[in-house]
């Protein structure tokens, strides 16, 4: 399995550590189920899933890949910093 | 006030030749990364440019001018080696100092592609790494920092702890690669 990394080009899996599905983060005030389900639920489709990968042994990114976890193919790759996924920090 | 001894990174270890390959440590010179402000790269590039002549490298590159060179050295990271940063830089990023938090070594002649092939899971052939690239990769379980100097020679760096064991794994490598023939 190969990753796209948008500043380093495709790089083999072993470059990169994994942190799991890419949430967004509720605002500090949210109701505590907002809380539970953002640290605790999780999908797990058969299919297309936004995860957090960090370029570890590359650039030092933090990346939002959507991965087929049938096939583990690679769908899309973008800079966390690019999403809206810590909006409500 | 003690006079203290600086050791290099890679002291106590030998200078290789192994087949055609050589293995040797790089010039101890001043390093430091520069991190800039968000929104300040076009600023810090103009200001390296005025300070020392070369700007702020792209992604994957390198800028050299004389003594000093500055390596693509992370998303949004640069490292200047070879010179001391002018002060004015400090306006445009955050300077950190380096000097020996690295060991850095050369890896020269023909067949040092291949005996980076068996440490790095990038191609680093020269269709694909020209002159004067820079990248970040593994070496061996190690965050390494690979440039090319030249056509047959790459600077190889890695966190000064790991310069022995970065030396013994490219001392088997080259032995690898000169008993293939
Ligand atoms: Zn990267």
């Amino acid at each position: 399995m190969r990753i796209h990394c948008p500043l380093c080009g495709a790089r083999d899996r072993r470059e990169f550590s994994y942190k799991g599905a890419a949430l967004v983060r509720p605002l500090a005030a949210a109701e505590p189920e907002a809380w539970h389900a953002y640290v605790n639920l999780r999908e797990n489709p058969a299919g297309p899933l936004a995860e957090l990968w960090y370029h570890e042994m590359g650039c030092g990114s933090w990346l939002q890949v959507t991965r087929d976890t049938v096939n583990h193919s690679v769908l899309e790759v973008v800079l966390a910093r690019d999403t809206a996924l810590g909006a409500g920090a | 006030m003690v006079d203290l001894l600086a050791k290099t990174a890679c002291d106590g270890l030998a200078s290789l030749n192994i087949g055609t390959v050589s293995l040797r440590e790089g010039r101890a010179v001043p390093m430091t990364t520069l991190a800039p402000f968000r929104g300040q790269q076009v600023a810090l590039d103009a200001a390296l440019q005025a300070a020392h002549g070369l700007g702020f490298p792209p992604i994957g590159g390198s800028c050299q001018r004389e003594e000093a060179r500055a390596l693509w050295f992370g998303r949004d990271l640069g490292l200047l080696m070879g010179v001391e940063p002018e002060a004015t830089l400090a306006q445009y990023a955050a300077l950190t100092d380096q000097s020996q938090g690295w060991a850095v070594m050369q890896l020269a002649g023909l067949g040092a592609e291949e005996v980076l092939a068996r440490l790095c899971p990038v191609d680093l052939r020269l269709s694909a790494f020209g002159v004067g690239a820079a990248l970040r990769t593994e070496a061996k379980h190690m965050q390494a920092s690979i440039c090319r100097l030249e056509e047959d020679c790459f600077q190889i760096m890695v966190f000064r702890s790991m310069a022995r064991t970065m030396y013994h794994d490219l001392k088997t490598a080259m032995e690898a690669r000169a008993a293939r023939g």
